[in-house]
């Protein structure tokens, strides 16, 4: 038989079956990049590492996107979601053209609008709120780059309140710990020399399922050179299953842990002493403070043994300098999350890791001149004084304090405008405050690529194009090597969508606001910044990433004296900001609330595939995680009678349930606790593969405790458990 | 005959898909398809835990019962190495290669018609480049290279480091080593 004869008998056959297809041949296919292959720098916007990278097409078509190698962000390498970043650009749900919420006979629906009318509607009610309120009314919420235009548009109208939820829901303990210990922040990209560390400690981290690409990088590199790692989290993360030390500490118990961890280095004399007396401020009182806090008191509440507290604490001893007590970067846990920071600000310094190799090094950025543009008006009133009073250490806005003062007809804040951030997932418990600002609000504004819940508020959505299709302000991160990078675009803008930048402007003209954005493209910029650096724009779209030698050391030169931005000039262990305030000069501990019987400590993370809700819909991503589970322990399983696959619903003492979650039962975590994966159990039904999918974590917080310093959202004292349903 | 190996560190494997990523992309394999995946495995209970994560994919067999079993010839080692290739235009999609792989039958139905599987990116081996999935991993756990060079980097590996394969009892000379 002929193989042209087999194919016919074949297709004969197989006339009866499903999929006759199957049984055929078929030509070769050409093997990949052999067609006309073209290439274009870009920095990933997956998440907030910003990536630098190459974004190749193939005969026209996206084809892939890859690292570049000069780039210390990501040394040639992205991540998961860095590497599906043409799902972003080709997913079919994306928001598509400008939305205006109508009303027709009751019934609300939104309407694609021209961009014109659009920006009529937007101007039109921003001078009404500024002829009834006043023009200093307005808020923006962002996160990631574009929202800078937004603020630029708004502070010239008169509007300078403004928040990024990766402050007061996620970075802002550690910051601001920090800046009081040491006079200045950890910053982004964390500036953490793990490559060089020879024990690191995460506390509550789980790098590697939090997957910001140069520190995971770092930090393996730092296990492949032998660093001991030591990993405190009431699950078993992919991080503590590389770890030496798991310590499965009791959830909410940290700051005795990091107490009983001083008092040994003190105690038994392992801390730098030559460190401390030339930097620090303060020891003395630091070392009566954690006199009563050893190990044994630890071991009643954190549930570890004091021989592990004693034997880890030597460890880092051993290692120092080059001991890295992790800041962690999503730190807003129980409400004293400041004062955990503070506490690891401490070790860090009893261990002399700050500003030293294998600890923390300083960063250094590109001196890059912002372009000439006007100088926006001062404001009429400082917003912080009306905002967010309670809280003066805080010079950055308040997310939660913002969405409070919108609430109802006498709120100060009366128009919102929100970058990229889908607020009712990223603000705990938050759901209903904010369906009650939306309803008192006299505009709100939504900028976006994608369909999310808080798009469903607005009375006017804007459709930004994706990273892929737009130029962006030139990268210029603080960090180890100081580096540009170029996001430039690869594709034209799909549909009508716009980048932010010509959004802003477009605004600010309607409002008679032109002159702020002195330029037609933002190539101009661009442009003109890069040729007072030596470079170009030119040369950036061929290059992508351009490295600049330091002009300052990495780490504090042995024998120099280091000058500290703080009251002291020198590390304050001893906070007298703290004191001047009335709040805890040294870090106290205070013993967490445990769960009703029945109930179960909601944790939550991380999965590498995801950035939170952002990339749920991502159809590269969706496929490799398409929802999230609750993990329960073996026992805790037993007692609520479910197993692995069960679809269950999480209920908090409240009576709040969420959607539909399958259970994972799994022996890497605690009895006391359950676990899954935030981003999930998305509402809105434009995201047509993310929506109904999993259960949403944030929405489940009922016991959100708000931080005295910064004012942040503690989000892990809450309780839930888990109802057995049928599956839907 | 020249024997390409895959050498992953599960030590350092921290599970994250990007391999799986990067191979759709590069080899532009259809949706709800995949030519490799990671398997999580735990042992142990708590808190006396080890969790390891592989990335695994076709092995690549010096004796590979695809190649043996394929009745068309489609199936067949590609110039003079190991790397199994299955040839789109003589397959005629019987699955004989999927029953005979003891790998969990894992090779999978192109669309179009054919049994559509891992190629250790051979495209890029011809060009001196590694696998997509190795030159993408974030934590550099992957690692690529010629078994018969023994300064090779993978050889290096396989010397200093304890290592496993999986069901080495088949008999089928699997090429991907997992360092343990």
């Amino acid at each position: 038989m002929n193989r042209r004869e087999f194919l016919k008998i074949s297709a004969a056959l197989g006339a009866g079956y499903a999929m006759p297809a199957l049984l055929g041949g078929c030509a070769p296919r050409p093997l990949p990049g052999t067609g006309a292959v073209t290439a274009s720098p870009t920095v990933c916007n997956m998440c907030f590492w910003q990536c630098a990278g190459t974004l190749y097409q193939e005969d026209g078509q996206p084809w892939k996107v890859v690292g570049n190698p000069d780039d210390p962000h990501c040394e040639g390498r992205l991540c998961t979601r860095g590497t599906a970043g043409i799902g972003a650009y080709s997913d079919p749900d994306r928001l598509r053209q400008p939305l205006l919420r109508v009303s027709e006979g009751g019934e609300q629906r939104f309407e694609p609008v021209s961009w014109d009318a659009a920006f009529d509607f937007i101007a039109e009610k921003m001078n009404a709120i500024g002829e009834h309120h006043g023009k200093d009314r307005i808020a923006l919420f962002s996160h990631g780059g574009g929202g800078k235009h937004f603020r630029r548009m708004l502070q010239a109208f008169g509007s300078h309140a403004y928040a990024h939820p990766s402050f007061a829901q996620c970075r802002g303990p550690r910051e601001t710990a920090f800046g009081l210990t040491y006079g200045e922040g950890v910053g982004s990209p964390d500036r953490t020399d793990m490559g060089n560390s020879r024990c690191i400690v995460l506390i509550g981290s789980h790098l590697g399922e939090n997957l910001h690409n140069s520190q995971v990088q770092t930090l393996i590199q730092g296990l492949n050179n032998g660093a001991t790692l030591i990993t405190v989290d009431p699950r078993f993360s992919v991080a503590a299953s590389k770890s030496k030390h798991w310590l499965p500490i009791k959830p909410g118990t940290d700051i005795a842990l990091l107490l009983a961890w001083m008092n040994v280095l003190i105690n038994e004399g392992l801390y730098d002493r030559d460190y401390v007396a030339r930097y620090c401020n303060g020891f003395d009182q630091l070392a009566a403070h954690v006199q009563p806090y050893n190990p044994e008191w630890a071991y009643l509440e954190t549930g570890l043994e004091p021989a592990r507290i004693r034997e880890t604490a030597r460890i880092m001893a051993t290692a120092a300098p080059a001991t890295l007590v992790h800041p962690g970067r999503h730190v807003t846990w129980y409400g004293d999350d400041t004062q955990r920071s503070r506490a690891v600000a401490i070790l860090n310094a009893l261990l002399g890791s700050w500003g030293r190799p294998g600890g923390f090094y300083r960063q250094e950025k590109v001196a890059l001149p912002e372009f000439p543009v006007p100088q926006p008006p001062p404001p009429k009133e400082d917003w912080k004084a009306v905002v967010q009073g309670d809280f003066p250490l805080v010079s950055t806005g308040i997310s939660n304090k913002l969405v409070e003062h919108s609430v109802g007809p006498d709120a100060y804040i009366k128009g919102w405008f929100v970058y990229a951030t889908n607020l009712p997932m990223t603000l705990p418990g938050a759901n209903e405050q904010i369906k009650s600002a939306a309803e008192s609000l006299d505009l709100m504004v939504v900028v976006d690529t994608m369909p999310a819940e808080i798009t469903g508020y607005a009375d006017v959505v804007l459709p930004e194009c994706t990273y892929l299709e737009r130029y962006d302000d030139l990268r210029n991160a603080p960090e180890r090597t100081p580096t540009l990078a170029l996001r430039m675009p690869a594709f034209a803008p799909s549909h009508e969508t716009k980048p932010a930048w010509w959004m802003a402007k477009g605004i600010a003209e309607r409002l008679g606001l032109g002159e702020y954005f002195p330029w037609q493209d933002y190539t101009e910029v661009l442009d003109w910044q890069l040729k007072q650096v030596g470079s170009s724009l030119a040369e950036m779209q061929q290059i992508g990433v351009k490295r600049s030698p330091r002009k300052t050391p990495v780490y504090f030169a042995g024998d120099q004296p280091a000058e500290f931005n703080t009251p002291s000039g020198k590390i304050e262990l001893y906070s007298t900001l703290l004191a001047d305030v009335g709040q805890d000069p040294l870090p106290r501990y205070t013993p967490p609330e445990r769960p009703p019987a029945g109930f179960y400590h909601l944790n939550y993370g991380r999965a590498p595939a995801h950035t939170f809700g952002r990339t749920i819909n991502n159809p590269q991503l969706f496929e490799l995680m398409p929802e999230n589970t609750v993990w329960v322990h073996p026992s805790a399983a037993a007692r609520l009678r479910v197993a692995s696959g069960d679809y269950v619903a999480l209920e908090n003492p409240d009576g709040l349930r969420s959607n539909r979650i399958r259970v994972r039962v799994t022996q890497r975590i605690r009895p006391d606790s359950v676990f899954l994966v935030h981003g999930f159990g998305h509402s809105d039904e434009r995201q047509r593969l993310a929506r109904g999918v999993g259960a949403d974590d944030a929405a489940l917080m009922h016991n959100v405790r708000i931080d005295p310093i910064m004012g942040g959202t503690g989000m892990r004292a809450s309780f839930v458990t888990l109802v057995k349903r049928e599956v839907s | 005959m020249t024997t390409y190996a895959m050498v992953i560190d599960t030590r350092t494997c921290i599970g994250c898909g990007d391999c799986v990523v990067a191979c759709k992309n590069e080899n532009k394999v259809p949706a709800g398809l995949n030519r490799d995946w990671v398997v999580e495995a735990t042992r142990g209970e708590y808190p006396n835990l080890e969790t390891e994560f592989r990335s695994e994919r076709c092995n690549h067999c010096g004796h590979a019962t695809c190649v043996t079993n394929c009745p068309t010839g489609a199936s067949h080692y590609w110039k003079d190495t190991n790397i199994v290739l299955v040839a789109a235009e003589k397959c005629t999609g019987c699955k004989a290669c999927i029953a005979a792989c003891p790998y969990d039958a894992r090779l999978l139905m192109h669309p179009e018609g054919y049994v559509d599987k891992c190629t250790f990116c051979h495209h890029r081996v011809e060009q001196g480049l590694d696998p997509a999935c190795v030159s993408s991993c974030p934590t550099h756990c992957m690692h690529f290279g010629n078994l018969d060079n023994p300064d090779s980097v993978v050889n290096r590996l396989l010397r200093e480091r304890r290592h496993k394969v999986l069901m080495p009892e088949t008999g089928n000379q699997p090429n991907v080593y997992y360092l343990i």
